[in-house]
């Protein structure tokens, strides 16, 4: 092996050198993916608010969202009814599917770091299940609709889905001594065995509900409004934010839990911040549009596919691709039996199953 | 330059004890071979000095007792490759030895310009430059021990603590890492801890040895002290020829039981035919 042996401290080679351009192409090349993600995801916004039943004029709501913006007054020439549909109905719905999906996604991307496995999604800990009993639970025995003006729904959701993860990691942290992942994989399994138990055994005894459990179950994004998304916004900016930083210490997880120490991280501590994180957005989003399945695997996947395995990528085009992904969807399970609407988790399995085969193919040479 | 030194160290795994008080030092810039038959606690002890493992007694680099440190610091001042490294599936070359200056980043930090340098110049002085986007996935076991052996050096540490460096590399791949170790030692006055399951290797370079049999220390010294034939004979109920080379390293040969080399000597048509019997 021809070993060159530099000195160890070698002079940088000028920016000027075949390295300043080598460089400047990778910087490029680096930023090109974000570029694409935020038109994908800000062209599939734009095409949650033009399609739908009533028929809004493009060129009146384009003006409309350029009135929007802060300084900028035009008139878009929309009547007060097209107005409305689009800033009452449409808008709240197109940004909870971007809330919603993003959220997903970022937390799938972060369960996968954490338990370096690909087939992990923001389910895998009882959150689902968790949830599915919380939301069940009130549907079947609650009278009232709302706790101080929350929903009483995505409340019971919210704090069944926490509880969940918490039982499983409960759980597993304690049974498991050495590696910690495999415990709480099987905590997790447990846990959502347990509450999807006694999930079903409420739902049978209450068969009346059955229509309102199911419909919560297969995931809708109709009831978002303004007031919904302001009140589940600090939560995904805050759980967002902090799966965001912590893109560079999961690409330390990935050598494994002791090699992870040798390199001064406490692998523990940091799966215990991502998987709270993580926990905390999958949460969020269940509670506003129940349980739609598909986006926590797929887009990480496919992201990571496109983009390379270093989770300082992977997590913010997560976010973006999620996002654009799950409006899309939302474009079809409002269109595609019109005047009906289709469970939007149906449809990110319907469409998300061949999206990510064709993903798998088309970059199998890139790829693993 | 920095002494490590090991003073009654004792580890216990799964309660039971592994390590029944083991000593040992070596000065700075210098190469300290753990020698020993299987499952005499080798990687053991190189996983407590790296603090992976709960252990009583005292190990200390330069004076400083290792157990003080926060991990961070530990992992400036050693650095560890263990014997089977585990190999993140899709990462370039580039990325993952830059996961070697973790220890200097704080917890949210991202690695800056002199970080990337450092890499980078690991990379160019192990020779990976041609490997640098490729996927430490899709390596060859050599380019492989390179790779992680490069990560550990962009810990930029005093101490290299490597499990096993060589298993799994061919006799040219072999050489070649313990080559690499070497200069580096020499260069850059790194102090060596390996252990190797290959005498004959390890006397090869290993300025110290230490011969560990269950859990204890059986013999420690230059190579000439602790590689004697009556020793590994005892220890590792092989038979072994151990000529001096003109280096005056000893050198050990594998010789066959002389009860079979006289058997063979006597029929060798027959002793050919039950071979391939056997086979």
């Amino acid at each position: 092996m021809p070993t060159r042996l530099l000195p160890r401290r070698a002079p940088a080679p000028g920016p000027d050198g075949p390295r300043g351009a080598d460089r400047d192409a990778r910087r490029s090349a680096r930023f090109l993916p974000y570029a694409v993600g935020t038109v994908l995801l800000l062209g599939s916004v734009l095409a949650g608010l033009l399609v739908g039943a009533a028929d809004l004029p493009v060129r009146g709501v384009l003006l409309a969202l350029l009135d929007e913006l802060p300084f900028v007054h035009v008139d878009h020439g929309l009547t007060p009814v097209q107005y409305s549909v689009l800033m009452e109905i449409r808008m709240p719905r197109v940004l909870g599917a971007v809330l919603v999906g993003s959220l997903l996604a970022v937390a799938g991307a972060g369960y996968q770091g954490v338990f370096r496995n690909p087939m992990a999604d923001p389910y895998l800990l009882g959150a689902a299940s968790g949830a599915g009993l919380g939301a069940t639970l009130v549907i079947a025995y609650s009278s009232a609709d709302s706790v101080g003006g929350v929903g009483i729904v995505p409340l019971a959701a919210f704090v069944g889905a926490i509880a969940g993860v918490m039982l499983a990691y409960a759980l597993g942290a304690t049974a498991g001594r050495a590696d910690g992942t495999a415990t709480l994989v099987l905590a997790g399994v447990a846990v959502s065995a347990f509450l999807a138990a006694v999930q079903t055994f409420v739902q049978q005894a209450n068969v009346d509900e059955l229509r309102r459990i199911y419909a919560w179950i297969l995931g809708s994004l109709s009831s978002i409004g303004w007031d919904e998304l302001a009140l589940v916004a600090p939560y995904a900016a805050v759980s967002t934010l902090v799966l965001l930083l912590h893109g560079r210490l999961l690409d330390v997880m990935t050598v494994g839990d002791e090699e992870a120490a040798v390199l001064g991280v406490n692998a523990a501590r940091v799966r215990f911040v991502v998987l709270l994180a993580a926990s905390l957005a999958t949460a969020t989003a269940v509670a506003v549009s129940g349980l739609i399945g598909f986006i926590g695997i797929v887009v990480p996947h496919a992201v990571r596919r496109l983009v390379g395995g270093s989770y300082r990528r992977i997590l913010p085009m997560s976010v973006l691709l999620g996002g654009a992904f799950l409006v899309v969807a939302d474009i079809i399970a409002r269109t595609a039996t019109a005047p009906g609407e289709l469970p939007i988790g149906v449809v990110t399995a319907f469409v998300g199953a061949p999206f990510f085969v064709i993903v798998l193919r088309a970059t199998r040479q890139v790829g693993l | 330059m920095t002494d490590l030194k090991v003073t009654g160290l004792r580890v216990a795994r799964q309660r039971c004890e592994v390590l029944h008080g083991v000593d040992a030092e070596v000065r700075a810039g210098g190469w300290l071979a753990v020698i020993g038959p299987n499952g005499a606690g080798k990687s053991t002890l190189l996983k407590a000095v790296a603090g992976l493992l709960p252990y009583t007694g005292e190990v200390t680099v330069d004076g400083v007792r290792l157990r003080d440190l926060p991990a961070r610091e530990l992992a400036r001042t050693l650095a560890y490759t263990p014997q089977n490294p585990v190999v993140p599936p899709q990462m370039p070359v580039r990325e993952y030895v830059l996961l070697g200056r973790t220890p200097y980043l704080g917890y949210l930090a991202l690695p800056g310009r002199r970080d990337r340098a450092v890499a980078d110049q690991v990379i160019e002085r192990l020779d990976l430059t041609a490997l640098a986007t490729r996927d430490v996935g899709t390596l060859s076991g050599g380019e492989r021990q390179r790779v992680v052996l490069a990560r550990a050096l962009a810990q930029q540490a005093p101490v290299l603590l490597l499990d096993e460096p060589t298993t799994a590399l061919d006799l040219g791949h072999q050489q070649q890492v313990l080559e690499l170790v070497d200069r580096l030692r020499r260069d850059d006055g790194l102090t060596v801890v390996t252990t190797l399951h290959d005498l004959g290797v390890a006397a090869q370079y290993a300025e110290r040895m230490l011969l560990l049999v269950n859990g204890e220390a059986a013999a420690s010294g230059t190579a000439a002290e602790v590689l004697t034939p009556a020793g590994i004979a005892a220890h590792y109920n092989a038979h072994v020829e151990v000529t001096t080379g003109p280096d005056g390293r000893p050198r050990v040969h594998l010789i066959r039981p002389a009860q079979v080399r006289a058997e063979q000597a006597e029929v060798p048509t027959g002793g050919s035919a039950r071979h391939d019997a056997d086979a």
